[in-house]
């Protein structure tokens, strides 16, 4: 199961450095594109659903519209606020820019998923993977680059020296440590499942015949769906989109985070904010959805990777758009209430619930007692939850009418 | 062996100089920054170990949550931009002087540890001679050989947990 890149596993010469380098440009300048392509494409399918227009002069379909924004972005002149802490304000959109392009390197974006072939592919005359870089520990390395983003954002807010922007900052900054939590313990259950936390190997897993002969074998069924919502709720909160943009909610606090930043600068996180969409979609593809396994059917079996992980991803992308347009925004403490009292209790007991099949999976133990028993402890710790939640919401009520009288 | 080497002394500088500036700058925030390079450059040190695992959890728990949290209460409580006068303790140099023999007792420990001498290096140190995955090997040692200070360790937290909303609750 366990296999690292079979690039390297040979001696490490000149041919397997401009693999590498290859491989590089070609990640680099493919999320690049992605990004432009859905810039434009946001503001189109926006543009759709609430029946306007959106950008239409630029190329055919507006299509150029990003590029244009680009050039008009370098050539605006670079604002430094006088009370900023400038080496802060200067470093800050790069270490949002930064961890959204290292998340993608791990992403496998193709390749034949069979027991033969394992996803290996020969580019002159070396084995290789379709992605930038197979870690042991892929899924972490997404994790904490998740976590690193937090700082741009934060840093942003507080080296402006205006108040605005710092409010937005402490925003974002409780609202991605919160999510953060269900983030990780809904990857968990998939982790259990592939037994490994390299993400070629979490395809090769959900790769072949399915449950039936009609599903797929996706973790997304496999896990039984529930860490598959907390997954998506969690990272659209994680990436400040709607309905959870309270970190640049434009009623309350002008721009939010990046109220002071302008030109380049402010390119820099538009362009941060669009690339972590993309890769959070083919974070999703990869761990729920099989990522670029699937079906072939004609013509080289190599084509269809992309072709499955693409149009996978390109669901997700569509689906963001669509909650942009649709919901209205979270009220902040509905926000709180949701990761810390719904979120990560769920993601937890479920967590819970998949490990304990598991083991009795292993220990052969009747599956239906175990199950019915877990399901029971389960209901026993909710109704503790919620009695605890509901006392601490009595006590607050009370203490607020008392000092209301006082 | 070269490389890893050149790159073992580069870490070590960024961690000496990043900690010595933890405690001489003049902003908390800057402060906090400094260390966050330190245990980054620690993570980095622990890549060139080939423990990866390690360097992950690193980089998620201490930089992703710890000093994250550090910055909020920060910002939250005194995010003030520009220096203050006021951070240098009176008793510094008596903090200095715990440091150094924490740091001289923490080493003997270390160095008695494997004997004095060196351990040689593994004839084949590629990374495909490693059997199985080294998550596994950590885990597998946590939950068996570790298992009675790991749990002690959760429980300590646990009751750090519990310390903290009590001492935080109004009532």
């Amino acid at each position: 199961m366990f296999a690292l890149d079979p690039l390297f596993s040979g001696t490490f010469d000149g041919a397997v450095f401009l693999i590498v380098l290859a491989k590089v440009v070609i990640a680099f300048a493919l999320l690049l594109v992605s990004v432009l392509f859905m810039i434009w494409f946001e503001r189109k399918l926006h543009a759709d659903m609430s029946n306007r227009l959106g950008p239409n002069r630029a190329g055919p379909f507006g299509i150029l519209q990003t590029l244009a924004d680009g050039i008009k972005f370098f050539f605006k002149e670079d604002l430094l606020p006088d009370r900023a802490d400038k080496r802060i304000f200067i470093l800050a959109p790069f270490l949002s820019l930064v961890p959204a392009f290292l998340v993608f390197s791990v992403i496998p974006l193709g390749g034949v998923f069979t027991a033969e072939k394992q996803g290996i592919v020969t580019v002159f005359g070396r084995e290789t993977y379709v992605q930038l870089a197979d870690p042991p520990i892929g899924v972490l390395l997404i994790l904490a680059c998740s976590s690193i983003a937090v700082y741009g954002v934060m840093l942003a807010g507080w080296s402006s020296g205006s108040k605005y922007p710092l409010l937005g900052s402490v925003r974002a900054t409780a609202q991605m440590v919160s999510y953060e939590a269900a983030l990780g313990l809904s990857v968990i259950a998939v982790v259990m499942l592939a037994g490994s936390l390299s993400t070629h190997d979490m395809v090769m897993v959900q790769a072949g015949e399915g449950f039936g002969g009609i599903l797929p074998r996706w973790n997304l069924i496999a896990t039984g769906v529930v860490p598959f919502v907390i997954f998506v709720i969690a990272g659209t909160a994680e990436l400040n989109r709607p309905p959870f943009d309270l970190v640049e909610a434009e009623q309350e606090l002008v721009g939010g985070f990046h109220t002071e930043y302008s030109s380049i600068r402010f390119a820099l996180f538009f362009l941060a904010e669009f690339m972590n969409t993309v890769t959070m979609s083919a974070i999703i593809v990869t761990l729920f959805l099989g990522g670029p396994a699937g079906p072939t059917f004609f013509g080289p079996a190599l084509m269809w990777g992309p072709i499955w992980f693409a149009s996978k991803l390109f669901l997700f992308l569509f689906m963001f758009v669509w909650l942009r347009a649709t919901l209205p925004r979270f009220r902040y403490d509905q926000l709180m209430d949701l990761g810390w009292k719904v979120l990560i209790p769920i993601s937890l007991g479920w967590m819970l619930l998949l490990a304990s099949l598991n083991v009795a999976g292993d220990a052969g133990w009747n599956t239906f007692v175990v199950a019915g028993a877990a399901v029971l402890i389960g209901l026993v710790a909710y109704l503790m939850l919620a009695g605890a939640i509901a006392t601490s919401a009595r006590r607050r009520e009370q203490a607020e009418l008392e000092g209301s009288i006082r | 062996m070269v490389a890893q080497n050149v790159f073992f002394y580069l870490l070590a500088g960024i961690i000496l100089f990043s900690a010595f500036r933890v405690v001489t700058s003049n902003n908390v925030v800057h402060a906090a920054l400094y260390l966050v390079a330190v245990l980054a450059a620690v993570a980095a040190e622990y890549v060139l170990l080939a423990a990866e695992f390690v360097a992950a959890t690193q980089v998620l728990v201490y930089i992703g949550a710890i000093i994250v949290l550090f910055l909020f209460g920060i910002m939250l409580t005194r995010a003030k931009l520009g220096s203050d006068q006021d951070l240098t303790h009176p008793h510094w140099a008596l903090s200095a002087a715990t440091a150094v023999v924490m740091f001289g007792v923490m080493g003997y420990a270390l160095v008695d540890q494997f004997h004095w001498t060196a351990t040689p290096l593994p004839a084949d140190t590629r990374l495909v001679s490693v059997d199985g995955s080294n998550s596994a090997t950590v885990s597998d040692s946590v939950f068996t050989a570790y298992l009675v200070p790991f749990e002690v360790v959760s429980v300590l937290l646990l009751a750090a947990l519990v310390g903290a909303i009590v001492l935080a609750r109004k009532d």
